[in-house]
């Protein structure tokens, strides 16, 4: 009988609920698609506008922030202003639709185990679909935002390599797997804990300022002088935001604008492994404590 | 027979948290731990249980008794503390149904959610679909958000997904009690149906009539114990007998 275990045929018997993580995910590609798209179906749900409010928000989002800080702050290169960065729009922009991506995707794969606790306690299914169910999602609503911004970028003469389209896309992939592995750690800790939900939101409120999203990277370097900016560098979602700057804004400016010394040969090495090493991390706590969930919803 | 379910000496406690919060469970830690912060309670004591193919199962007790953490610990919702479960075959659960039914999806969405949830491909439920619909009774609303369905064509729909999805071991929970007459003889003989062509089935529920006309082996627990394990009408008669006491 134990060989008929090993071999685990379909005849075998197998030990019921034991799933095999993320892998498992992608073995049920079919059923996270339509948690997908159900997500889709249903967040709009009963509203006017509908899919529009994935522009809007991040419209206006974008309308305030620089008019605040690129108008008032003088973020803005303008003729009274010849130290500001050229572009601006386009620098806070590029930011700015990569940070929301994170934003909506940790959040929402924060709560995912709550929030589906009624199914989870009562029928089994590999429970890291929920939490990259709602990564996926926030990268489909990531995607008109990149519409908009690539039209943005065609106005203004963009013109990039396809060495800073992989830089984009690496940014990106960064990111996601940054999301995804916090996901699956909050996740998981906020069924024990739902205090977590509150730590999240907190994390992302200064997720948004400790990225050079809304600043240049040079004023964090001349403030904190080489060492504790390396440290700042280390960050992920700096690593991802600088990558979408490089592939986004630079191209558009007259090219003179400095960017991060050994973004590509060291940093964006650094921000893989650290997101890899994150998502693991995850995964292994959301395996420790998966086991109790039905009794814990 | 080969063994459909093989539960070994399975022990389940469930700690009963007064608290969610942080910050509770850290101001008890630094003051000296007094007092509890949870209770314990043993849900199942070690519990044996050997179901072989084809063979149909009550699970019988009074309420708190264990029943439904047992078939919990069946269908892998739930781990033990210590033993061991194993299965053999895709294993369904009919536990409260219609748990992966969303109400602002129409029928048609919530029949392929579903049916995916229980583990079916999108062939499978390609191939099955008109049937579905068909032992649902559901007609032309199968288009309509399930919001508007009345409670019982969202039971019929439902059941009729769970006994689409074709599994070896079926673990029903409390379903039969639902439904009007005619489609709880309906579900009843669809019941029959599959014990019929080999199904295992493992039932739980209060109604001792219906039981004794589905299974033909009952297992009493009593306080997470197993205390009787054998024929229906035995199990029937003690738990009566129980339960009058």
């Amino acid at each position: 009988m134990t060989s008929a275990v090993s071999n685990g045929g379909p005849d075998a018997l197998v030990r019921p609920g034991v799933g095999g993580g993320l892998a498992e995910v992608f073995r049920q590609r079919f059923l996270l698609k339509l948690l997908v798209r159900k997500e889709l179906q249903i967040r709009y749900r009963g509203s006017v506008l509908g899919l529009l409010w994935s522009y809007v928000k991040p419209g206006v989002q974008f309308f305030v922030f620089y008019i605040a800080l690129g108008v008032f702050l003088g973020l803005e290169r303008s003729p009274r202003n010849p130290n500001g960065l050229a572009n601006y729009a386009i620098y806070l922009f590029s930011g700015i639709v990569l940070i929301n991506f994170f934003t909506e995707a940790l959040s929402n794969a924060a709560r995912s185990i709550v929030s589906n606790g009624g199914l989870i306690k009562k029928i089994y299914l590999p429970r890291e679909l929920f939490p990259v169910a709602s990564v996926w999602v926030s990268a489909v609503h990531f995607v008109p935002q990149l519409a908009v911004l690539v039209a943005a970028c065609l106005v203004v003469g963009w013109q990039p390599s396809l060495l800073q389209l992989l830089a984009a896309a690496a940014g990106f992939i960064i990111v996601a797997m940054l999301a995804t592995g916090l996901g699956l750690l909050f996740g998981s800790a906020n069924v024990y804990f739902r205090d977590f939900e509150n730590i999240v939101d907190m994390l992302l409120m200064v997720a948004t300022w400790a990225s050079p999203v809304m600043y240049a990277w040079t004023m964090v370097r001349d403030k904190l002088g080489e060492g504790w900016y390396s440290v700042y560098q280390v960050n992920p979602i700096t690593i991802g935001v600088e990558a979408f700057h490089y592939a986004f804004w630079l191209p558009t400016t007259d090219g003179s604008a400095p960017i991060p010394p050994n973004l590509l040969s060291l940093w964006l090495p650094v921000g893989l492994v650290v997101s890899f090493a994150l998502l693991f991390v995850g995964q292994w706590t959301f395996r420790r404590l998966e086991g109790r969930f039905a009794q814990e919803l | 027979m080969p063994v459909a379910i093989e539960v070994k000496k399975i022990n389940k406690q469930f700690v009963l948290r007064h608290t969610r919060s942080l910050k509770e469970t850290i101001v008890w830690l630094f003051t000296g731990r007094k007092g509890d912060l949870s209770k314990k309670f043993h849900a199942l004591h070690d519990v044996d249980l050997e179901v072989q193919q084809g063979e149909t199962v009550a699970l019988l007790g009074l309420n708190g008794s264990g029943k439904s953490t047992l078939l919990k610990h069946i269908s892998g919702v739930m781990l033990p503390d210590t033993g061991s479960v194993r299965t053999r075959g895709k294993v369904a659960g009919l536990i409260e149904v219609g748990a992966g039914f969303h109400h602002d999806l129409s029928g048609r969405d919530n029949v392929y959610l579903n049916g995916a949830i229980l583990g079916m491909t999108e062939a499978q439920i390609d191939e099955q679909f008109d049937s579905i619909v068909d032992f649902a009774e559901i007609g032309e609303f199968i288009d309509t958000e399930v919001r508007f369905y009345s409670s019982g064509m969202y039971l019929r729909l439902a059941f009729s997904v769970a006994v689409h999805t074709d599994p070896e071991v079926f673990l029903v929970d409390e379903i039969l009690a639902v439904g009007d007459e005619p489609f709880q003889r309906k579900c009843l003989d669809k019941i029959k149906e599959l014990s019929a062509a080999g199904k295992t089935l493992v039932v739980v529920s209060h109604d001792l009539e219906l039981v004794s006309r589905i299974c033909d082996r009952g297992v009493v627990l009593q306080h997470g114990n197993v205390v009787f394990d054998g024929p229906i009408d035995e199990a029937v008669a003690r738990l009566r007998t129980e339960s009058s006491r």
